[in-house]
């Protein structure tokens, strides 16, 4: 934004000196060229090279490995789109992008709404304000591995204390673990309850860049407080409505460790892989079964998933915020 | 630019009417009471289990006070042979400082450069520091890391779990946007004509006035490479664990040992209960302003 402004400005002064200064020795002008010229590149130097060996080495071997066939002794056989075209009839593979999209659903759709209403109350005159934003966002302190495991106990079939609560109502005890949907509603409350104190923090601060003359505008025409929420708040909200979206989009279809700790750490996603996602499923055929190939084909597949479920995610929120 | 200043509005001597919408509601008391019990009930119930014995844990109805045995439930978890939780939490102690430190350092160095210096391709090379923040790197990159680290005998080392997290685009994308906001161009200038070198202005002018950027920037990444899980899973054997992965060694061989595990991973969030109890207000601070800027 104001990178501009200033870049022209600097440019203009600094370069004349080494010019018109024809007295210093032909040393120090190259000390002040490398100062000058290089000192930038070697200032970005660190970053990019671990991003060309961590970034960009990895992204292209993935690429490269998708179009071989490796097998449990290691040895290794061209197939080229092979691989892909397996693992597009895969059974396994549907299963677990079925799995991730649907938890990914459950998850984030309550969370977003939830994310609002909180931070619409956090947006009120509160007292202690710090220690209350400090309480709605103590759950992302917590590691996901930690949540995980305290859920699973609060999820047990037998003396988990949600189907003790449950059987105060009559309801018979769930196996949470056993059943697909189940497993889904589980898993997703483990997501939202990290995440949505969090995501209500960061809608909190686009809610304060909000003019305040728009609300009390609107009072004055006679809008409820609910309406003005519809109205003013979510679609002024927009921008920090795609960070969001997009992080959980992001988030939620690289799923990992809460199904993993969920069944005691396998990858495996429950004994019929009822919640195995495509992450685990990566890490199942990479480090379980071996085959490399298979494994970063569905690398890619999982790319190209975000990619997709990103721009649809994009292009919805930006009609939501369109209404006005 | 944007400063967070909601206490002003409180002390607004403009007309209570107008302030009146941003009154608290019971609901709005309601809303929140009950976020902060639903926040902290599972690390509270973390407690609870931890510190009473198997017996009580499935005891139905179940316990809603903590007990007296979290001494020994804890005793318990240092002495466990598989789990190598000790170990764990000094590797763990260890690859958080590090990467923290080296990551804060590499983006202060960047963020300096892209936010305060002219050179050629600038502008190209932070789109695609942005570019590659939206990349799932750990998922895509994982099959070539873990072998190229089979191939280096690096794996159970704790180098192969450092390496890889030391990229960090929101790093570099966090200080670009925290130089430009903290430092004014007119310093770096008024420095350069003054002969000071670039790594002069980086040491006397950046380095000052971008501290509480980088402190935002270093809890952050403490937080998320202490927590994270997939790649030290792979990459490092069970006797040679980060915490996270004792705490699923616990998990996966004790399962039913509520109290053990229960014990591990209460132990395991203490350092950041700690450091989110000190830094409460520089982490909510940094959240909010990130969010408003990206």
């Amino acid at each position: 934004m104001s990178v501009n402004v200033d870049a022209g400005r600097a440019s203009q002064a600094p370069i004349p000196p080494p010019r018109s200064s024809p007295r210093r020795s032909s040393g120090l002008g190259f000390l002040s060229w490398l100062d000058l010229k290089a000192a930038p590149y070697l200032l970005i130097s660190p970053y990019f090279l671990l991003f060309l060996v961590f970034g960009i080495f990895p992204l292209g071997f993935t690429l490269w490995y998708s179009l071989f066939k490796y097998d449990l002794t290691g040895t290794e056989e061209w197939t080229g789109l092979g691989n892909y075209t397996a693992l597009l009839s895969d059974g396994a593979f549907w299963n677990a992008v079925v799995n991730t999209v649907g938890m990914f659903l459950i998850a984030t759709v309550p969370q977003i709404l939830l994310a609002l209403l909180l931070a619409n109350a956090l947006n009120k005159r509160i007292r202690g304000r710090l220690l209350v934003r400090m309480g709605v966002l103590l759950p992302l302190v917590t590691s996901v591995v930690a949540v995980a495991v305290v859920f699973t106990q609060l999820y047990g079939r037998d003396w988990g204390l949600i189907n003790w609560i449950l059987g105060l109502f009559g309801a018979d005890p769930i196996d949470w673990k056993a059943q697909r949907i189940p497993s889904w509603i589980a898993i997703s409350t483990m997501i939202d309850w990290r995440w949505t104190g969090y995501n209500s923090i960061i809608f909190l601060a686009g809610m304060q860049t909000i003019p305040k003359d728009l609300y009390e505008a609107a009072s004055i025409d006679g809008a409820s407080r609910r309406r003005q929420f519809w109205q003013i708040t979510v679609p002024m909200l927009r921008p920090t409505m795609i960070f969001v979206v997009l992080n959980s989009t992001i988030g939620g279809l690289t799923l990992f460790s809460e199904p993993t700790t969920f069944f005691g750490g396998n990858v495996h996603g429950g004994t019929n892989s009822q919640f195995q996602t495509v992450s685990m499923f990566i890490v199942e055929q990479g480090f379980r079964e071996f085959d490399y190939g298979y494994a970063s084909g569905a690398a890619w597949l999982l790319f190209l998933m975000i990619l997709i479920g990103s721009l649809v995610n994009f292009l919805l929120v930006r009609r939501i915020g369109g209404n006005k | 630019m944007t400063t967070l200043t909601v206490g002003d509005r409180r002390r607004a001597p403009t007309g209570r009417k107008r302030s009146d919408m941003w009154s608290a509601t019971p609901w709005t008391k309601i809303v929140l009471v009950v976020t902060i019990v639903i926040s902290a009930f599972p690390i509270y119930w973390m407690i609870v289990i931890a510190s009473r014995t198997n017996k009580e844990a499935t005891d139905i109805p179940p316990p809603f006070l903590p007990g007296g045995n979290l001494g020994e439930n804890i005793r318990r978890v240092l002495a466990n042979e598989d789990a190598h939780y000790l170990t764990g939490l000094t590797n763990s102690l260890i690859i958080a400082a590090t990467v923290t430190v080296s990551v804060v350092l590499i983006s202060t160095f960047a963020g300096f450069a892209f936010a305060r210096l002219r050179f050629r391709g600038g502008k190209l090379l932070l789109l695609l520091v942005l570019i590659t923040m939206m990349v799932p790197l750990q998922q895509m990159g994982i099959v070539p890391l873990y072998r190229v680290m089979v191939n280096l005998e690096w794996i159970g080392t704790l180098k192969a779990v450092i390496l890889p997290y030391l990229l960090n685009g929101f790093g570099v994308f966090l200080m670009t946007q925290y130089t430009e906001q903290a430092v004014p161009g007119e310093l770096v200038e008024a420095a350069r004509v003054d002969g000071a070198s670039t790594l002069r202005i980086w040491w006397n002018v950046i380095l000052p006035a971008v501290r509480p950027g980088m402190a935002v920037l270093g809890i952050n990444t403490f937080m998320l490479t202490w927590n994270d899980f997939m790649w030290p899973l792979i990459a490092l054997t069970p006797d040679n664990p980060t915490v996270q992965v004792a705490i699923n060694s616990l998990n996966a061989k004790f399962g039913t040992d509520y109290v053990l595990v229960f014990s591990g991973t209460a132990m395991s969030i203490l350092p950041l209960i700690l450091v989110f109890v000190l830094f409460g207000r520089q982490i909510i601070g940094g959240l909010m302003e990130g969010a408003v800027k990206a």
